[in-house]
């Protein structure tokens, strides 16, 4: 079951999205969620629709893998955006005692619902087209001016790597504890919410005790390798700036000049 | 071919108060000479502290009493610690829980990038690395889909790419099954005899052990038995009071022996083991 989730899993390709920088990226993808929010009628929220749609056929990753990816957030979209439509004013479409569908609701759920939409496929863009490493990499460089402030930055980019190099290892493994626990004659699948919740104790405890052991010897290879800190660090992917990245800049001005265009023509539908 | 490594009354002690046995020596005074070039297999059964010792080569451990030197460097003087990490690679048992990225051939590079190579040098560095073990391929892939023995392979890797001048693994087959065993020694060997790298194997399976020049046999913290490997394994019974086994050719001919055939004194493999049967049979009709 864990291993069909795709949100924030990396696939290497040879796409100009693969081949931007990371750093870019990242800064991009933020610009990117800040437009989606900035549109406020419907001729924005289609501009930003669209070229978000675009940069993903860029990446030249199966329209699938994005479709699985929203799969797991399918629930939160649906929830938020069905309780909208009851909110809102103007227009009512349709009343029921202290219940009314407005035409405010409406607009506002399918603004939330494309919005969180938009923000997740844009985001499985920057996962999907970026190796974890490169990722944390860039998130370091980002980041580093806050050494000034004496935020240990590469230990927290260190520990990301880590963090995402042990999910699906640990995955794995309280895979097989629950298996072995099954085995055993346990039962974790009837009961109520709290039966189950307690039968997940025998899981968890070996999963934890294992991950001790785990980090203790990770620790003992990473010193066997020299690991010292960032300290005296180089790396092999040096990140640079290029034509890619231009590109993609160019890319996001004029997609920020329509939206921003659309929100002066157009009244805005939403606040 | 000058000493490498020099292990002088090595006395260790478990720093564990939760241990039941803390008033035991792990080890119990062991004196070694690794030669430079070499290729050590370190055998012995569980507890026997083949571990333990291993980890002194790198100074991840620090020896109670006696002295550990490579290179001439003692591991107790901190100062040495960087040297000495750089000239020895240890890789230990569970592939797993070495590998620190998420993708091959960055995890290969860690270490180059702990010694801060210029980041050519590093590329260069890990394609010739993982080239060396058969993993090249593999390189933009990411560990977890890996087996067991392309796992370890990695791990060897990420230690040829800092260049050190000797390799330690610590039981590196022990988590793989046959097939994953034989890459990782047949790419072990492969370093020793085509690049010069010392390597020293701790390991309890004697079938490795017999590939290597030398056998230091150990138990109870001791060395009781360093020599080739036909001098350690002609020396069966001896093995087997210390609860260690021998190659299955290896014993087979040494049964016969006991039953009053004419057999040399020692064979190391099936291959050697069947070529004497055979000359026997041949001699007998």
């Amino acid at each position: 079951m864990v291993r069909d989730i795709t949100l924030g899993q990396y696939m290497p390709g040879k796409s100009i999205v693969h081949r931007m920088d990371a750093r870019s990226k990242i800064l991009m993808l933020l610009a990117m969620i800040g437009f989606i929010f900035a549109a406020d009628n419907y001729m924005a929220l289609l501009l930003i629709t669209l070229s978000s749609l675009l940069v993903v056929l860029l990446t030249r990753i199966s329209f699938m893998m994005y479709l699985k990816s929203m799969k797991v957030i399918l629930f939160l979209v649906l929830f938020t955006g069905i309780l909208n439509i009851f909110y809102g004013s103007g227009q009512v479409y349709w009343e029921w005692q202290f219940i009314k569908i407005t035409e405010g609701g409406v607009n506002n759920a399918v603004f939330v619902t494309i919005r969180i939409a938009a923000m997740v496929l844009v985001s499985s863009v920057l996962t999907f087209t970026t190796s974890p490493n490169d990722l944390t990499d860039g998130i370091e460089k980002l980041l580093s001016p806050l050494k000034l402030f004496h935020v240990k930055v590469h230990e927290i980019a260190m520990m990301m790597t880590i963090a995402l190099r042990f999910i699906p290892v640990l995955l794995e493994e309280a895979d097989k504890i629950m298996n072995a626990q099954k085995a055993r004659g346990a039962d974790m699948e009837s009961g109520g919410a709290l039966k189950r919740v307690r039968a997940m104790v025998p899981v968890l405890i070996p999963l934890f005790v294992s991950a001790f052991r785990r980090a203790n010897d990770l620790a003992m290879a990473m010193e066997c390798r020299c690991y010292n800190g960032g300290k005296g660090r180089t790396r092999m992917k040096i990140m640079k700036f290029g034509g890619v990245d231009l590109a993609a800049l160019i890319y996001l001005i004029v997609v920020f000049a329509g939206v921003i265009l659309c929100n002066i023509v157009f009244p805005a539908t939403v606040r | 071919m000058g000493s490498f490594i020099e292990v002088k009354d090595l006395y260790f002690k478990y720093d564990d108060p939760e241990d039941e046995n803390k008033n035991e020596f792990a080890l119990n005074g062991i004196n070694l000479t690794i030669e430079k070039g070499s290729f050590v297999a370190v055998v012995g059964h569980n507890g026997s502290g083949k571990s333990t010792l291993a980890k002194h080569f790198n100074s991840l451990y620090l020896p109670t009493s006696g002295d550990v030197s490579v290179n001439g460097m003692n591991t107790k003087d901190d100062s040495h610690l960087f040297d000495i990490r750089r000239s020895i690679g240890l890789v230990l048992q569970n592939p797993d829980n070495q590998i620190v990225a998420g993708i091959v051939e960055d995890d290969v590079a860690f270490g180059c990038e702990n010694l801060g190579i210029p980041p050519k040098e590093i590329r260069k560095r890990v394609d010739d690395a993982l080239k060396a073990v058969d993993m090249y391929e593999y390189r933009l892939h990411s560990p977890d889909k890996l087996s067991g023995g392309q796992k370890q392979r990695v791990a060897i890797a990420g230690i040829i790419a800092m260049e050190p001048e000797c390799i330690v693994l610590d039981e590196p087959t022990a988590m793989l099954d046959p097939q994953g065993r034989d890459e990782v020694i047949s790419a072990v060997m492969k370093l020793n005899r085509e690049r010069g790298i010392t390597v020293i194997i701790i390991t309890h399976y004697m079938e490795e052990a017999v590939l290597a020049d030398r056998v230091v046999v150990i138990d109870k913290g001791r060395v009781f038995l360093d020599g080739t490997p036909k001098e350690v394994f002609s020396q069966v019974e001896m093995l087997k009071q210390h609860r260690l086994d021998v190659p299955q050719g290896t014993e087979l001919v040494y049964k016969l022996r006991g039953c009053g055939f004419e057999l040399p004194k020692c064979v190391l493999d099936e291959n050697e083991c069947a070529d004497a049967i055979e000359k026997l049979l041949k001699g007998v009709s």
